[in-house]
C-alpha cells in the first residue's frame, strides 16, 4: 500500500451531506474486475449530462477545482454500501483524503485500505472549512490545506490548525504503508491455537 | 460473580483472536459469505501475494447481484456482467471454495440463502462484502459487511482487525397493528434514529414487538440496521430461532447439543449497553419513504413533508434536493402519489412470508393498467415454495412479472432497471438517487404495501384493504 505522511493540496468542496456510494461510484461501474480504472466513474450521474459531457453545474466540475487532492463535504459521507469501489474510484480520480464532520462505517475502513487518510472534524470546523474555501475561490484561487498524519493536523496558511482523532494502529500502518494481511499473519500461531481450542482443527484448510 | 454481559459482548469475548500491543484487535470469523461484485480483486490479490484461502470449508458463495433474472437457459448478454460471473466460478473452483452457481437448485440472493441453508447460526461471526450482512444479526449473529480488501483478509486470514464496536439497545415495546409489519417498524426506526445514528453501535433489537416477530420478519428488521448506520443489527436467538433452524442442511448434527450452547447468548439481565432507545410498536403506521434516504419516511396516512419547516439546515437542504429530485410537491398526500412500477423482491423482503403476504393481497385482483410490476423471490428454494403454493399463479394471473432469483431491480445492476422519471413501490432497502435506474425514483414500502400499490397504481393504506 501507499503510504500516506503528508498531504499539500487543493480542496474541492462538495456542499452535500449523506453523500452515498451509490452516487461516489454508480452500480453500472462495479462489474469491473480490477482495482483500477476507477476514476472516470466518479460522481458518474452528477458528474455527466445524459449527452456524455460534463455538467458545469456539478461542484467537481468547476475548473478552479481541478486536480484537487481533498475533498470536502458534509456529513454521513459514504454511507450505503460497502463497496471498496468508493474509495478506489476516489483515489484513481485524485483524491487521498476526505474531509467530513461524519462518516459511515464501512466507507470509513475502506478509506484505510487504499492510502487515504478520512478526516473527521467538528461541523463547525467543517464549516469553517467550506467558509474559507468559498473565499479563496472568490478571489480566484483553490483553497489549499495540509493533512499531516504524523502529528494529526489539518492546517492552511492562514491560521486554520485543528488536529483529528485517527486510530494509532491504523495511522502506523498508513504512514508505513504496510500490508495489513503480513500483519495479521505473524499472529497466525494464535489464530492456529484458536482453531484447535474451538474444535476446528479437523477440518481442512491449511496455515499460509 | 462476573459482570453481566449483552449478547455482543458474549460472541466478542469468545472469537477475540488476540489483542496484541498496539494493534487493533484479530477477532475470528466462522463463515465468509461471497458474492460476484466485490470478490474479484480479493481473490487475484491472494494469487499476487501467492497466499491460500485458509478455510475453504467456511466459505460460501453465490452469484447474486449482476445476473438477470430472466431465462437462465439464455446466455447472459452483458459480456462483462458474464466476465465477473465467470471470474467468480474459476475463483472458487482453484481456491476450493462451494458454490451455489447459476442453475444450481440452491443458488440465490447471499442473505437469503445463508440462513436458509443453515450456513447462519446464532453466536457466530460473520461477514460478506456486503452492506446488508447485518440480515444474519436476525439469528443472533454477528454478522457485517465488509469491503473487498477486507474479503482478502478474510480469505487468507479467517480473521479481521475490528475494534469492539460500541453496543445500542433499541428496544421496541407493545405490537404491530394488524397490516403493520417489520419493513414499516424497521423503517420507523431508522426515520427516528437518521441514516447515520447508529453509526459506530451494534443495534441489538429488544423488547416484547421483537420477540413476537417471526424469523424472516426478524430478518427484515436486521437488514436494515445499516441504512441507520449500524454495521450490525442482532437479535438474541430463542425458540422461534432454534425451530426456523432445525433441519436446515449445514447445521449442527447434534443440533440439540447446539441449541443449549445458543441458549446461553441472549443478553444477561442487567447487561449494560453504550445507548438505549425506546420505541413502541403501537405507534408505527405503514412506512413510505418520500425522498432519496431511507430516514426520509413517513406514514401512508402522511403528506410529502415540507423542508422549510425543518430546524436543521442541513436536513432540509437534503430534503429539499430530494423532493426535487424525486418530483414531488410538499403537502401532497402520500396515498395520492401515482406509481408507475412494483419491484417485490431483495434480500429485505424476497422471503416465503413476504410473498405469501403480497400474494394475500393481490389474490383476485388486477395489476393497475398504468402499473409494470414484477416480483423476484430471493432464492431458487423460495421460488420453488411460492409454485408449491401456487402463489406464481396468483402473480401472473394479476399481471406480475415471475422472476429468477437474484438481487434485480433493488441495486439494478443486472437489466432490470428503472427509466428516468419512472416511479417504484419497491420493498427492497435503498432509495437513493439512481439506486434502481438513473433518473428512477423509489418509495420502500413493505411487500403488503408494494402489492396493494400494484393493484391501485398509487400509495394505499393496507390496513383498509379489502382482501378476497
Amino acid at each position: 500500500m501507499q503510504p500516506f505522511t503528508t498531504l499539500t493540496g487543493n480542496v474541492a468542496p462538495l456542499d452535500r451531506a449523506n453523500v452515498d456510494t451509490d452516487q461516489i461510484i454508480p452500480k453500472q461501474f462495479l462489474k469491473r474486475i480490477e482495482r483500477t480504472g476507477f476514476g472516470q466513474f466518479l460522481f458518474f450521474d452528477w458528474r455527466f449530462l445524459p449527452d456524455g459531457s460534463p455538467d458545469p453545474a456539478f461542484e467537481l466540475n468547476q475548473p478552479i477545482r481541478q486536480g484537487a487532492s481533498i475533498l470536502l463535504a458534509r456529513r454521513n459521507f459514504g454511507c450505503g454500501s460497502s463497496r471498496e469501489h468508493a474509495p478506489w474510484a476516489l483515489a484513481d480520480y485524485g483524491f487521498r483524503s476526505v474531509i467530513a464532520p461524519t462518516f459511515a462505517d464501512i466507507f470509513f475502513n475502506n478509506c484505510f485500505q487504499n492510502g487515504m487518510v478520512p478526516v473527521k472534524l467538528d461541523e463547525s470546523d467543517v464549516e469553517e472549512l467550506f467558509r474559507r474555501a468559498a473565499a479563496a475561490e472568490a478571489a480566484g484561487q483553490a483553497y489549499r490545506l495540509t493533512v499531516d498524519l504524523q502529528n494529526c493536523l489539518v492546517h492552511d496558511d492562514g491560521g486554520f490548525s485543528r488536529s483529528f482523532p485517527v486510530d494509532s494502529f491504523r495511522r502506523h500502518c498508513l504512514l508505513e504503508g504496510l500490508d495489513n494481511i503480513d500483519l495479521s499473519l505473524k499472529h497466525v500461531d494464535q489464530i492456529t491455537a484458536w482453531e484447535n481450542a474451538h474444535g476446528l482443527a479437523s477440518l481442512k484448510g491449511g496455515a499460509t | 460473580m462476573p459482570a453481566p454481559r449483552t449478547l455482543l459482548d458474549k460472541i466478542w469475548d469468545d472469537h477475540l483472536v488476540c489483542s496484541p500491543d498496539g494493534e487493533q484487535p484479530l477477532i475470528y470469523i466462522d463463515r465468509h459469505l461471497v458474492h460476484e461484485v466485490t470478490s474479484a480483486q480479493a481473490f487475484e490479490g491472494l494469487r499476487v501475494a501467492g497466499r491460500r484461502v485458509r478455510r475453504p470449508e467456511a466459505t460460501f458463495a453465490t452469484p447474486d447481484h449482476n445476473i438477470p433474472t430472466t431465462d437462465r437457459s439464455l446466455p447472459i448478454a452483458d459480456p462483462i456482467s458474464k466476465q465477473q460471473i465467470d471470474t467468480l466460478r474459476a475463483n472458487c473452483r482453484e481456491f476450493g471454495i462451494r458454490l451455489f452457481d447459476l442453475g444450481d437448485a440452491d443458488q440465490g440472493i447471499v442473505h437469503v440463502i445463508g440462513p436458509e441453508l443453515g450456513i447462519t447460526q446464532p453466536g457466530m461471526t460473520i461477514v460478506c462484502g456486503d452492506s446488508h450482512t447485518a440480515t444474519h444479526g436476525a439469528l443472533g449473529a454477528l454478522a457485517f459487511g465488509i469491503g473487498t480488501s477486507e474479503v482478502e483478509h478474510v480469505l487468507a486470514a479467517q480473521t479481521l482487525r475490528q475494534s469492539k464496536p460500541k453496543s445500542f439497545e433499541v428496544r421496541v415495546e407493545g405490537e404491530l397493528y394488524p397490516g403493520v409489519t417489520a419493513k414499516d417498524l424497521v423503517l420507523y426506526i431508522i426515520g427516528r434514529l437518521t441514516t447515520e445514528g447508529g453509526a459506530g453501535y451494534v443495534i441489538e433489537y429488544t423488547g416484547p414487538c421483537i420477540r413476537r416477530l417471526g424469523m424472516e420478519e426478524r430478518m427484515t428488521v436486521c437488514n436494515m440496521s445499516i441504512e441507520a448506520g449500524a454495521r450490525a443489527g442482532m437479535i438474541a436467538p430463542d425458540r422461534i430461532t432454534f425451530d426456523y433452524l432445525r433441519g436446515r442442511d449445514l447445521v449442527p448434527k447434534d443440533f440439540d447439543r447446539a441449541v443449549a450452547r445458543w441458549e446461553t447468548l441472549p443478553s444477561d439481565a442487567g447487561a449494560r449497553y453504550d445507548r438505549s432507545e425506546t420505541f413502541s410498536g403501537g405507534d408505527v403506521v405503514p412506512q413510505v419513504t418520500w425522498g432519496t434516504n431511507p430516514a426520509q419516511v413517513v406514514g401512508v396516512d402522511a403528506t410529502v413533508p415540507d423542508p422549510a419547516s425543518m430546524t436543521d439546515p442541513s436536513d432540509r437542504s437534503s430534503a429539499a434536493r430530494a423532493l426535487e429530485y424525486m418530483g414531488l410537491q410538499a403537502g401532497t398526500p402520500i396515498a395520492a402519489i401515482p406509481i408507475d412500477r412494483v419491484f417485490i423482491g431483495s434480500c429485505t423482503n424476497s422471503r416465503i412470508e413476504d410473498l405469501r403476504a403480497a400474494a394475500s393481497v393481490v389474490r383476485g385482483h388486477q395489476v393497475a393498467s398504468r402499473v409494470r410490476a414484477m416480483v423476484v423471490p430471493g432464492s431458487g428454494r423460495v421460488k420453488r415454495q411460492a409454485e408449491a403454493e401456487g402463489l406464481d399463479r396468483v402473480f401472473t394471473a394479476a399481471g406480475f412479472e415471475w422472476r429468477e432469483a437474484g438481487c434485480s431491480m433493488c441495486l439494478g445492476m443486472n437489466p432490470d432497471t428503472l427509466a428516468p422519471g419512472e416511479r417504484c413501490a419497491s420493498t427492497s432497502n435503498r432509495n437513493f438517487e439512481g439506486r434502481q435506474g438513473k433518473g428512477g425514483r423509489t418509495h420502500l414500502v413493505s411487500p403488503a404495501m408494494a402489492a396493494a400499490a400494484a393493484v391501485t397504481g398509487h400509495f394505499t393504506d393496507i390496513r383498509q384493504w379489502r382482501y378476497h
